[in-house]
């Protein structure tokens, strides 16, 4: 297989702060709004260096996403974070009416999203964002892999007109993707060639997808792998290219398997060429306290997990 | 000079296409589009800098509706403003209709800012407007137009104190102050007063008027603009219903539609 390394291990979240830094240099409208995480979300160098174009928002959330809204209508890019839960289910309602519905410029930038939040526990470990911001029309969703896809992702946003949801985490994870990358927005990324198996993943689970293809190999599975960063709209030509050859998938994500990827490449290989599918991802259970290696492994979102999910599909296959 | 009669002329022909609009949608919201008919006119044919044939001039003036449920003298104080063909408004509700039950700005009726109808979220938008217009020390000015009952919920008052926080003196929001709500009076539903000291308390400006005054109003609106240093709120009593002497003040009047055989009736009763 395609051999994949990295030098060092970075926060997604980093990724968000440098690429928000590079707009603020290179885009006079773009704003920022954090509801008092500027620390945790690294938007402290934004802050720092645009003070006129950035509003602290207060621990209120809500008001948080009206805000943004208006200055959308002014002419504004506002770019507003926080932790992924109080960015979706905490505001559902404010981003339905007047951000999606009203389909405004806004940018809504989670951080912390999933388990890999860690030691704070189920109240922060939000599960459930991905599908709660993609049943709404008129809303792009974008979870990245590493440091730079989402330095690249945020870049890209600006120049994108109409709402989006960016979703990243906490957790140093493997930055494996190129500095400087070109990121195209509901373009899939073909990682690994293979023949025998799909492995479609989004966010830091792109890295252990790939760690799980090595491990194939050995076994003498050839698996393929298709880094999905934008979750909608979803690259539907390169899956069904890519599963009309290996004939099984698996998917792999930090979220619930309902309302996640797993749950939308689902609807459509049923409509489209039904296949036998296994979804890495958290069935229907709120987290817990550990740190993010525990939990993923206690959650079953870990390397081994997807080796295993590819075995058995591989399994189910009638060739 | 303004010509208050004129105005008050004005707001007779939109309380007549109120109660039209409202009979042939067979549903909709009566009482609250009738008390604030003097408010819609004051703003449309006085106070706002805008330009109905080019609704998305840069330096118009904003008006965030919070409380869509009144969007038929929204409506209708659009089309006679010259935004859209008055004979539009008799789509109102309709299937496939610009005039959706509470405005949608998807569905392209030029003049709206903004999707609303779920209550208490205009002032954070009203806010994120005025603080970018300060940002870029833009002149134009914004308004937001609440209800009382909405003053209820809980995101106003974050929007109120971040208004206040950034001294945000190119806001103006005004409550429609008829004291009901579909439930019945304010006062059981769920107290709000004191009203004027909660928005003092929270850094506002606070005036008040008779909401169905053109000429109170528009005193009112250009004090409003004269205060400088933190935002401005004006508690507008009105009466649901005004005009049509019959349904003044009864909340059971809040979210029906007049029945086609009451509108000769009720248009007389505006005369």
């Amino acid at each position: 297989m395609k051999k994949y390394t990295y030098t060092e291990k970075k926060d997604t979240r980093s990724g968000f702060g440098a690429g928000l830094y590079e707009l603020g240099k290179n885009n006079p409208n773009v704003v920022a709004l954090c509801a008092d995480l500027t620390g945790s979300l690294k938007m402290n160098e934004f802050a720092n260096e645009f003070p006129d174009r950035f509003f602290q928002a207060g621990i209120a959330e809500a008001n948080m996403i009206g805000v943004a809204s208006g200055l959308s209508i002014g002419g504004k890019i506002p770019f507003a974070g926080t932790f992924a839960n109080f960015a979706t289910g905490r505001v559902y309602d404010q981003i339905r009416q007047v951000v999606a519905y009203s389909d405004k410029n806004v940018k809504i930038c989670a951080s912390h999203a999933g388990i890999t939040l860690g030691e704070d526990g189920a109240t922060h470990q939000i599960m459930e964002d991905i599908g709660l911001m993609k049943m709404l029309p008129n809303m792009t969703v974008i979870n990245t892999c590493d440091y730079n896809q989402t330095k690249a992702a945020t870049m890209a946003i600006a120049d994108f007109v109409g709402p989006v949801y960016l979703r990243f985490g906490r957790p140093k994870v493997p930055n494996f993707t190129l500095p400087d990358q070109k990121f195209e927005i509901g373009k899939a990324i073909l990682l690994n060639e293979g023949s025998d198996v799909t492995i479609i993943a989004t966010g830091h689970l792109v890295w252990k997808a790939i760690e799980a293809c090595e491990i194939l190999e050995e076994k003498g599975i050839s698996a393929e792998i298709i880094n999905i960063h934008t979750i909608k709209p979803l690259d539907k030509k390169a899956v069904l290219e890519s599963v009309k050859k290996t004939k099984c998938v698996v998917t792999a994500e930090e979220h619930m398997m309902n309302g996640g990827l797993g749950d939308s490449i689902a609807q459509l290989l049923a409509l489209e060429m039904p296949t036998p599918l296994e979804m890495v991802a958290v069935d229907d259970k709120f987290g817990e306290s550990g740190t993010p290696d525990e939990l993923m492994k206690k959650y079953g979102i870990d390397t081994l997990d997807v080796v295993a999910a590819a075995e058995k599909v591989v399994g189910r296959v009638v060739r | 000079m303004v010509n208050i009669n004129e105005l008050e002329a004005k707001a007779k022909i939109i309380r007549a296409d109120v109660i039209k609009s409202l009979a042939e949608a067979g549903s909709g919201h009566l009482g609250g589009s009738l008390g604030l008919s003097d408010v819609f006119v004051s703003l449309y044919f006085h106070i706002l800098s805008h330009k109905p044939s080019k609704p998305d001039w840069e330096n118009r003036d904003r008006l965030i509706l919070s409380i869509g449920h009144v969007a038929p003298v929204f409506y209708a104080s659009l089309a006679h403003a010259g935004y859209f063909p008055v004979s539009e408004l008799m789509t109102l509700r309709k299937l496939g209709s610009r005039l959706q039950g509470h405005p949608g700005k998807e569905h392209g009726l030029p003049g709206i800012e903004l999707s609303a109808g779920s209550l208490g979220q205009g002032l954070s938008v009203a806010v994120g407007l005025a603080l970018g217009a300060k940002a870029d020390k833009k002149t134009w000015r914004v308004y937001s137009i609440h209800g009382d009952g909405e003053l209820q919920e809980g995101s106003i008052w974050e929007a109120a104190m971040s208004a206040a926080h950034y001294k945000l003196d190119n806001l103006t929001a005004l409550v429609d102050r008829n004291n009901v709500q579909i439930d019945g009076k304010t006062s059981d539903v769920m107290e709000i007063e004191p009203l004027a000291d909660k928005w003092k308390a929270f850094g506002w400006n606070v005036l008040h008027c008779n909401g169905n005054n053109i000429k109170e109003i528009i005193q009112t609106y250009e004090k409003a603009k004269m205060h400088k240093g933190s935002p401005s709120v004006i508690i507008a009593k009105t009466k649901m219903g005004k005009g049509v002497k019959s349904i003044e003040a009864d909340y059971t009047w809040h979210g029906k539609p007049p029945k086609i055989e009451q509108v000769e009736s009720f248009l007389k009763e505006l005369e």
